[in-house]
């Protein structure tokens, strides 16, 4: 129990989905005057794939981040409260970290303050997980194959999702600002309000939907603030804009946004078990939750993500508009990748998307009858760009020149909407690591670094 | 009592698809009449085998349909048979995957007929 319980509970703000999606300035101010005892915001997901994590870039454009981050820490600032931000620069590795860190130091200098920042770097070295791995302390999560040595040494990078644990930690000096790596999500919500005493399960909980902001409310919104309060035995969900509200439907619907198992929630060091769990609509569009339970894992786990690069890219998009190609379009395709085999380098991958017949569902596909036109991405991965670019190169002029059976239009067999018609996308990635790895303390892989932005010295133009 | 025969898309409010993790996808559907809700899972109509055919996938490749009265909702999680990203991945985000769906057959009782 919370060792001064009050009334108004413990209050979080969440002002987006994703630092760098946006929010009203006006929601921002609503959920100030509910005086907040704690601003926290995700930055991180997988969903945009394997790109960012090898890349080392953001999904997100420095330019939203930059104007979201000026405004949550102006509202810190005034409110002397802590800002948390979870996942830094999407993937939550160290360029990512940095770009955040960097941001927050341009900030700070235009502002001409001294902010007070920890970051919690979450990159794992290949040997900690090498050796987790021999002491069979490494285990495949659902449907991931199993981990051996050469994933390890392949992977580009490799993280680990922080629980709250690391950010307790840093929480018990005096800072502005906590920037997290790779964190699990609600972690940031719940880790001030865990160490005041709260009930872990609630508070993770609570963050579990603040996490998303304003899409667990209605109308959905990837890009609004949200208040969540959490009590001893309950927490309430406060929409801060007059056109949305939380209903019971709604949030307990959000349970199942993106999960396998809308019951049972994973996460380091335990599963948020939301079998009793129940819902009261309150008035002012707001839902009070209570009855979730935490089921502790023994040992404590750990989500590892890592990808590896194999190879380059190269793509080139055209239209299909000939009915005597598209009635024949799958032998066609085959037919061409044969005759380039022949001259390409055999670790080149060549994949074709036909959008108008299969293109988003392959042989899941039901509807079996081919659109008037098609619209063609053909894709190479080669081991290094030029090759891809080549291998491209040839795939394209083979199938525009490529004389299939019946045909009529015999100057060409594609509409290209750009000259140039080949875009090179650079370097490709995969997920090498998907895995639980157990620790003996939740704290040991995630330091604690701190410093004052902007840093003396560094120059921020 | 009698029924009248709905598409899914007419009596759910909901039908989406999304990545559950790199390595799975999730369907889920949403109804707002707890009514139908109740009659489609009474009826079992949502099992591993209905979404196996329906996918034309191997039934092995359901990883489970699950009831979720709180949100009178049905989930369904599939194996993603290339992992978002990969090679030959059609659909990295998942969230185009649910079409199969919407043309699915669901008897309703006639006093829940939605005209």
């Amino acid at each position: 129990m919370p060792s001064t319980p009050s009334q108004t509970g413990f209050a979080v703000l969440s002002p987006t989905a994703i630092l760098g999606y946006g929010f009203p300035d006006e929601s921002l101010r609503e959920g100030m005057r509910r005086k907040p005892d704690l601003i926290a915001v995700d930055a991180g997901s997988t969903d945009p794939g394997p790109y960012y994590l090898g890349s080392g870039k953001s999904f997100t454009a420095r330019d939203g981040v930059r104007h979201d981050l000026a405004r949550l820490i102006d509202a810190q600032q005034s409110a002397g409260i802590p800002l948390i931000i979870g996942s830094a620069g999407g993937a939550g590795a160290r360029p990512h970290l940095d770009w955040t860190l960097d941001i927050i130091g341009e900030i700070a200098h235009s502002r001409g303050d001294q902010l007070r920042v920890a970051s919690i770097p979450s990159d794992i070295a290949p040997a900690i997980v090498q050796t987790a791995l021999a002491e069979g302390r490494v285990e495949a999560l659902r449907n991931v194959p199993l981990l051996t040595e050469v994933e390890i040494l392949a992977s580009r990078r490799i993280v680990a999702q922080m629980g709250h644990e690391p950010i307790t930690e840093a929480l018990l000096d005096d800072f502005d600002i906590i920037v997290c790596g790779r964190c699990y999500d609600p972690a940031v919500f719940a880790a001030l309000p865990v160490m005041k005493g709260y009930d872990p399960a609630l508070a993770l909980h609570m963050g579990k939907i603040l996490e998303c902001a304003a899409i667990a409310a209605l109308p959905g919104s990837g890009s609004d603030c949200v208040l969540g309060r959490l009590f001893n035995d309950h927490f309430v969900l406060e929409p801060l804009s007059p056109e949305r509200q939380f209903t019971c439907n709604s949030v307990a619907a959000h349970s199942m946004y993106e999960k396998s198992d809308p019951y049972h929630l994973p996460g380091p060091g335990g599963s948020l078990n939301l079998e009793a769990v129940t819902y009261e609509q309150l008035s002012e569009g707001r839902v009070k939750v209570s009855g979730t339970r935490l089921s502790p894992t023994t040992p404590y786990q750990v989500k590892l993500e890592g990808v590896r690069p194999i190879g380059f890219r190269t793509v080139s998009m055209a239209g299909i508009r000939d009915p005597h190609m598209i009635a024949d379009l799958d032998c066609i395709l085959q037919d061409v990748e044969a005759r380039c085999r022949e001259t390409l380098d055999d670790a080149a991958l060549i994949t074709f998307h036909a959008y108008g017949k299969n293109g988003v569902m392959g042989s899941q596909e039901t509807v079996q009858h081919p659109a008037h036109e098609i619209g063609l991405v053909i894709d190479v991965v080669a081991p290094d760009q030029v090759g891809a670019d080549a291998g491209c190169s040839l795939v394209r002029s083979t199938l525009l020149h490529f004389g299939f059976p019946g045909r009529l239009s015999t100057a060409g067999n594609l509409a290209f909407p750009y000259s140039p018609s080949d875009f090179s996308a650079g370097e490709v990635f995969e997920f090498s690591l998907y895995h639980l790895m157990e620790l003996t303390n939740p704290t040991a892989l995630f330091p604690v670094e701190s410093g004052a932005l902007p840093r003396s010295g560094v120059r921020h133009e | 009592m009698s029924e009248t025969i709905r598409q899914l898309k007419d009596v759910a409010v909901v039908i989406r698809s999304k990545n559950a993790g790199p390595y799975e996808l999730t369907l889920d559907v949403i109804f707002e009449n707890v009514n139908i809700y109740k009659s489609v899972k009474a009826t079992h109509l949502f099992n591993r085998e209905m979404i196996a055919g329906l996918y034309g996938i191997p039934e092995e490749d359901v990883l489970g349909v699950i009831h979720y009265d709180p949100a009178h909702a049905i989930k369904v999680t599939l194996r993603r048979a290339v992992p978002s990203g990969g090679i030959g991945d059609r659909d990295v985000y998942g969230a185009q995957q649910h079409a199969p769906l919407l043309a699915v057959a669901i008897a309703v009782p006639e006093s829940n007929a939605i005209p």
